[in-house]
């Protein structure tokens, strides 16, 4: 263990999927070793990148949704991708409580959640091309062996 | 009482007195609180209830999605002189309600029979 290891999906812009996307990134950072509490913030994390992709990238519309993971010795980190609508201001949107779509009852906490469940997170947008959501975590508890 | 949902959530709607109980099972994102808040809302107004007691104690899933379901739940029962009452005892569920913020205004209680005695009264 402890080596590279290389994941990639693609899936529809559907809410569906959004459990869909949180079960596999979890199945593939269960390599890592993680303790309950760690996995489920990587549910938590994914779930709320995609559900923005889903949301505010598409608007419920059409589109695909790429997430890939790489693991490296104990760490993992995770990119989601999408091709939608981009975020004009996103210093605004990652602001805790902050959201665009108040009338669909989103608590504006997405970004905050991404930020306190992973150690890391780096968000980059382009109005009219889309938004990379770039998220890692170390696995405290995973020995590499050496 | 009502049962529904799908593979992912199932969403149990009882009523005692003037509560509207929601029991959660599975999975609360996104996707499963766009139709279960509907439901809850119906059931609140149609029955005439005052107050909602959310048993969370079977969820093995929330996200932010959950806690935009509660917060706007708690505003339409306060618009009604009612109150939000939280049933909990699952630790990953209570940690993303603790970062919410939604703890300073809603109380959680390890007990429906608990929340009811407080839903009572003020």
């Amino acid at each position: 263990m402890g080596e590279r290891n290389y994941m990639k999906l693609e899936f529809s812009s559907k809410s569906t999927n959004e459990s869909f996307a949180r079960v596999a990134v979890a199945a593939f950072a269960s390599q890592l070793d993680p303790t309950i509490e760690e996995i489920s913030d990587i549910k938590t994390a994914v779930s709320e990148a995609v559900t923005n992709a889903v949301i505010h990238g598409y608007e419920n519309g059409e589109g695909i949704v790429t997430i890939e993971a790489i693991i490296e010795g104990n760490e993992i980190q995770i990119i989601i991708k999408d091709s939608g609508r981009g975020i004009h201001d996103l210093k605004t949107a990652m602001e805790p409580f902050y959201t665009s779509k108040p009338e669909l009852e989103r608590s504006g906490m997405g970004f905050t959640v991404m930020e306190t469940f992973m150690d890391g997170l780096e968000v980059t947008s382009e109005v009219g091309k889309g938004t990379v959501v770039k998220m890692n975590k170390k696995f405290e508890s995973f020995s590499t062996g050496e | 009482m009502l049962k529904m949902g799908g593979d992912f959530l199932q969403l149990i709607l009882d009523t005692i007195d003037e509560n509207l109980i929601v029991k959660f099972k599975g999975e609360l994102d996104h996707h499963s609180s766009e139709a279960s808040r509907e439901k809850i809302d119906e059931w609140y107004y149609d029955k005439l209830k005052k107050n909602i007691v959310f048993d969370l104690r079977e969820l093995n899933f929330m996200d932010s999605s959950g806690i935009g379901l509660l917060m706007a739940r708690y505003k339409m029962c306060s618009e009604n002189g009612g109150k939000v009452l939280i049933v909990n005892d699952n630790q990953n569920i209570q940690r993303i309600l603790r970062m919410s913020g939604i703890l300073k205004i809603i109380d959680v209680y390890s007990s429906i029979d608990d929340a009811l005695q407080n839903s009572i009264g003020e």
